[in-house]
C-alpha cells in the first residue's frame, strides 16, 4: 500500500511538472479523458503514432532544405502538418517550434529553418524520454495493484 | 420463463428506444469523419466512440465520396443501407479540401441534408464565413475536444428530436 501511494504521488508531481514546463499542455489532459477499459492504451498508442509522423516529417524537411534551391512551401507544408499533430495531442513545445518555424519558411530563412528543425529534434527526444517515464510510472501504478489516477 | 422474458423484454426496449428519441438503441449516430492526418484521425474516432457514435473515419474527400457513392462509381455500401447523420471534416487537405467536399455534399440531392461540420486550426474570419455560406453546420477549431464533439452531437440530435 505504501509503495502503491508513493508511485501515485511520483506520477501525479512528474505529470504536475510536465504541464509546469510546457511539454503538454490542456490537451494531453482531453487524451487522458479518451482512454478507458474499453482503450487502455490509447494515450500511449496516439503518441506513438504522432512521434512516427514527427520523424518522418521531420526526415523530409532536412531532405528539403537540403536542396540546393529550397522549396520554402514545401517545408511550410510539413511544419504545418507538424503544428497540427503537435497541437492535437498537446505537444505544447513542439507546436511552439512550429509557430516560429512557419515563420522562418514564409521569410524563405534557411538558417532559421534548420535552427528549428535541431529544435523540434531536441523537443521531440525530451518528449518522447518524459513520456516514456510517464507510461512507465503508470504501468508500476498498475502492477501494484493500483489504477491510474485521473485527471481533472 | 425465459423466452418469454426475452420477448418481453425486447418489446419494453424498443418502446423505450422510439420514446427517447429519433435514435433508438439500433440505430446509432453514425458519423463520417474526413481527415488526412493519422494523429487526427485517431483522435476524432475516439473523440466520437467516447461519445457514442458510429464512426467511420476516411483520409480524404475523394474517398469520402467514394463512401457516400457520389464519386459516380458503385458505392462499397449499399445506397439503402447508408445511414450518416454527421459529417466532420478537416479543411485543409491535399487534392479536396474540407470546403470543397463540402460542396459536393451540399450539391447532391441524396446528402445536402446531412449536417456538415468543418475543423480546422486556423482561425480565419473570411474562411469561416465561406463555409458557413456554404451550408456547414459549424467550424470548429482544433484541437477539438470532447466538449466540442458533444455539444455538436446534442445540437444536432435535438434539432433531429420531437
Amino acid at each position: 500500500m505504501d509503495v502503491l501511494s508513493q508511485l501515485q504521488r511520483q506520477l501525479a508531481d512528474f505529470l504536475a511538472s510536465l504541464y509546469r514546463e510546457g511539454f503538454v499542455d490542456d490537451q494531453f489532459t482531453q487524451l487522458q479523458k479518451l482512454q478507458d477499459e474499453s482503450s487502455p492504451d490509447f494515450v500511449m498508442e496516439v503518441v506513438s503514432l504522432f512521434f512516427e509522423d514527427c520523424e518522418k516529417l521531420v526526415n523530409n524537411m532536412a531532405k528539403v532544405l537540403e536542396q540546393q534551391v529550397v522549396d520554402f512551401k514545401q517545408v511550410d507544408s510539413h511544419v504545418h502538418q507538424l503544428k497540427g499533430s503537435s497541437s492535437s495531442i498537446g505537444a505544447a513545445r513542439i507546436r511552439n517550434v512550429c509557430i516560429a518555424f512557419k515563420t522562418f519558411c514564409e521569410a524563405q530563412n534557411r538558417e532559421g529553418c534548420l535552427r528549428c528543425l535541431q529544435q523540434v529534434n531536441h523537443e521531440h527526444a525530451q518528449l518522447k524520454a518524459n513520456l516514456q517515464s510517464l507510461f512507465t510510472l503508470e504501468r508500476q501504478i498498475v502492477a501494484a495493484g493500483g489504477s491510474v489516477p485521473a485527471m481533472q | 420463463m425465459a423466452t418469454a422474458g426475452e420477448i418481453l423484454r425486447r418489446s419494453l426496449t424498443d418502446e423505450v428506444g422510439v420514446s427517447k428519441g429519433s435514435v433508438s438503441g439500433s440505430e446509432e449516430f453514425h458519423v463520417l469523419a474526413v481527415d488526412d492526418s493519422f494523429v487526427d484521425r485517431k483522435v476524432i474516432e475516439r473523440l466520437l466512440k467516447i461519445s457514442s457514435c458510429k464512426v467511420t473515419v476516411v483520409e480524404s474527400g475523394s474517398r469520402a465520396l467514394q463512401y457516400l457513392g457520389l464519386d459516380g462509381e458503385k458505392s462499397s455500401v449499399g445506397f439503402n443501407d447508408l445511414k450518416i447523420n454527421l459529417i466532420m471534416t478537416d479543411y485543409s487537405m491535399p487534392g479536396m479540401t474540407g470546403y470543397e467536399l463540402l460542396k459536393k455534399i451540399k450539391e447532391s440531392s441524396a446528402f445536402r441534408e446531412i449536417p456538415v461540420v468543418i475543423m480546422s486550426s486556423e482561425n480565419i474570419l473570411t474562411r469561416i464565413d465561406r463555409c458557413l455560406e456554404e451550408g456547414a453546420e459549424e467550424y470548429i477549431i482544433k484541437p477539438v475536444k470532447l466538449s466540442d464533439v458533444k455539444r455538436i452531437k446534442d445540437v444536432i440530435m435535438g434539432g433531429d428530436g420531437k
